[in-house]
């Protein structure tokens, strides 16, 4: 049974749809049969891709320019509900926009947000289902208002799929004054160079944590990254002692990855990290302590020395 | 102090239980019990040094800290004001048990206003609740515009320039004061509080309010305010337990023969 109008907030990477939107877009389709995608930014460029995976219709601001989309998002969402729009869900995926949006939302409405969320069920209203302890309890969580649920959903939560759809036609959403919180301007973006297959995307994920001693010893990681055709991740000890750039982490503060095979080299397996990958197929993992956690995960683990199993592995690799 | 004020920041800090010893959700009330002495969480640290260093920058100034705590907590404050912030704002009150982030948000941005800060600045996330809307709902209902996942900060003549971090990389952000800034992990390596400074941190000023006297509505916070609530805790499917072994030499064999089997090679 549809549960009524569910708004999407739908981004885009490089010109096409954010596979965290796809994402939401399945979910929201599984729940509701009036979808509706809504973009901070032109409409038209993005209608083909949204309308395939189920959004009905499109209700786009038009450029923002160089705004964050925090506020001008938020602010048209809100003169839209404000105006007699009524959905009863509104998913925004926990990226740095989405979390943005949903802040700023969340006052303009007086309305909660419900975060973290890796499933969302209709149960006489919406239910989020929220991940504790690194995936060890699930808590389940409803809203106790009739006001629009805002929603914050974690990538990879839900399998995106097409379903065939035209176009979805795009409605204007006007912007409203923001005042003086619209006054922060993006100047200059710049991207960092990643080696290989991108690390949300790629079929194997190689990571490596503090375990591997120091920053020169993790091109161990690269190289067996690039053996197997993979992505090199990290830990975030080694992302803050700065070895490797923040885009490489995986967790609760980095990428959620999903890979067919992920291999955790020196790392304890925090329930931080453990939240980003353990929906991976399959997990191998090398660490010298036979009681780190990660090896609670682990459909294969090696108590050992990654300075001594990562360089014979390396070795074989390259001999076969 | 008689010094004029240059830069006057306020950070938001939460002080948390020790993560080293993670307690367990009360099946009872379904929030986290918290019965154990509560610490700084380390998050705040980065926010803490991040002011300390930018009052140092426009010579002069004064960092002042918001902290929303049961049972007049202080122990993760005088943390902060031993590295070195001048003063705290702690909001204590039966009546914020049970808030949601909205709730924090209203009672920190009243507390926050008290100060008549140039800059706020909060963690992207906290350790412990990691909703991460606190800092947006602080922004907006201040009326500030903000940046959030601050890599660096940098003053200018009319506002500040930001790193701010992307998906792909980082934007250059610039933005006016007054505004709030949410500053991620590792950007600046939080000092250890001096012997001084642990010392000075005693007699540095706590200003403890309640829900009254911030003026707000005690049925707009806490459970009565709260928007949301847990209708279940369950436990996750567990994985089946894998293959452990120790190497002896040859674990790279299996390794390899398990990515054989998986196709990977
Ligand atoms: C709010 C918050 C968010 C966080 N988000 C994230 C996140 O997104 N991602 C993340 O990863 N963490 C995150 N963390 C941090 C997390 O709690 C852990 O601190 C971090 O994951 C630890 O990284 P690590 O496993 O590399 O280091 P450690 O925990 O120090 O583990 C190192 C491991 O290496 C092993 N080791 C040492 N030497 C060797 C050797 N020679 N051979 C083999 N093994 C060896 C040790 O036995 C140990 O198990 C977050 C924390 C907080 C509070
Ligand atoms: N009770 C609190 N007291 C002070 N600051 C807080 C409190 N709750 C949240 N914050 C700030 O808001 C940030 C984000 O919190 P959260 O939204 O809970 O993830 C934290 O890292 C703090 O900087």
């Amino acid at each position: 049974m549809s549960v009524g109008t569910v708004w999407v907030y739908a981004e885009a990477v490089e010109g096409s749809v954010a596979s965290i939107t796809l994402e939401m877009l399945a979910k929201a389709r599984d729940i509701s049969d009036d979808v509706v995608a809504i973009v901070g930014g032109g409409g038209d460029a993005l209608a083909a891709e949204l309308g395939a995976h189920g959004a009905g219709s499109i209700l786009a601001t038009g450029d923002l320019s160089s705004a964050l989309p925090g506020p001008a998002v938020a602010g048209a969402m809100a003169a839209a509900i404000d105006a007699g729009a009524a959905p009863v869900a509104i998913l925004l995926g926990t990226t740095y926009g989405g979390r943005d949006v949903a802040g700023r939302l969340s006052v303009k409405l007086d309305a909660s947000v419900i975060t973290n969320i890796v499933d969302l069920t209709n149960d006489d209203g919406l239910v989020g289902t929220e991940p504790v302890f690194g995936g060890a309890s699930l808590v389940k969580t409803k809203f106790t208002t009739a006001k629009p649920g805002i929603f914050l959903i974690r990538p990879k939560s839900f399998e995106a799929s097409e379903t065939g759809g035209s176009a979805a036609s795009v409605t204007a959403l006007a912007l409203p004054d923001l005042g003086a919180t619209g006054a922060a301007t993006v100047t200059n973006s710049f991207v960092e160079q990643t080696v290989g297959p991108k690390l949300d995307e790629a079929a194997v994920v190689v990571s490596g944590g503090r375990g591997m001693g120091d920053a020169d010893k993790y091109e161990m990681i690269e190289q067996l990254a690039l053996a197997l055709k993979a992505a090199p991740g990290a830990s975030r000890a080694i992302v803050d002692a700065g070895w490797v750039p923040y885009s490489y982490q995986v967790g609760q503060t980095g990428k959620v990855v999903k890979p067919d095979v992920y291999i955790a080299a020196g790392i304890s397996g925090a329930t931080q990290h453990l939240v980003g990958m353990k929906g991976s197929k399959t997990i191998i993992a090398i660490n010298k302590d036979s009681e780190a956690p990660i090896f609670g995960v682990a459909d294969l683990g090696v108590i050992g020395d990654v300075h001594k199993v990562l360089p014979q592995l390396l070795e074989a690799l390259a001999n076969r | 102090t008689t010094q004029t004020a240059h830069m006057k920041v306020a950070v938001c800090v939460k002080q948390i239980p020790d993560p080293a010893d993670p307690g367990a959700l009360d099946p009872s009330t379904k929030t986290l019990k918290r019965d154990m002495k509560l610490i700084l969480d380390e998050s705040d640290s980065y926010g803490v040094e991040m002011a300390l260093q930018l009052v140092d920058a426009a010579g002069g100034g004064e960092v002042t800290l918001i902290s929303m705590a049961p049972n007049g907590e202080v122990n993760g404050l005088r943390t902060a004001l031993a590295m070195g912030a001048d003063k705290a704002i702690l909001i204590s009150d039966e009546a914020l048990a049970g808030s949601d982030a909205l709730g924090t948000a209203k009672v920190l941005a009243a507390a926050i206003a008290r100060a008549e800060p140039d800059l706020v600045l909060t963690a992207t996330e906290s350790s412990d609740g990691y909703t991460g809307t606190v800092p947006e709902q602080i922004a907006e209902l201040m009326g500030l515009p903000s940046v959030t996942f601050a890599k660096s900060i940098e003053t200018t003549d009319t506002g500040i320039n930001v790193k701010r971090q992307t998906e792909a990389g980082y934007d250059d952000v610039s933005c006016p004061m007054p505004c709030l800034v949410s500053v991620t992990a590792g950007v600046v390596e939080p000092r250890y509080p001096s012997f001084k400074g642990i010392m000075a941190a005693k007699s540095k000023p706590v200003d403890q309010l309640t829900v009254a006297d911030l003026g707000i509505d005690a049925g707009s916070v806490g459970w009565a305010g709260a928007g949301q609530e847990i209708i279940a805790i369950e436990q996750a499917p567990v994985r089946e337990a894998g293959e452990i072994i120790e190497d002896e030499g040859e674990a790279y064999l299996r390794i390899v023969a398990f990515l054989d089997e998986l196709k990977v090679i």
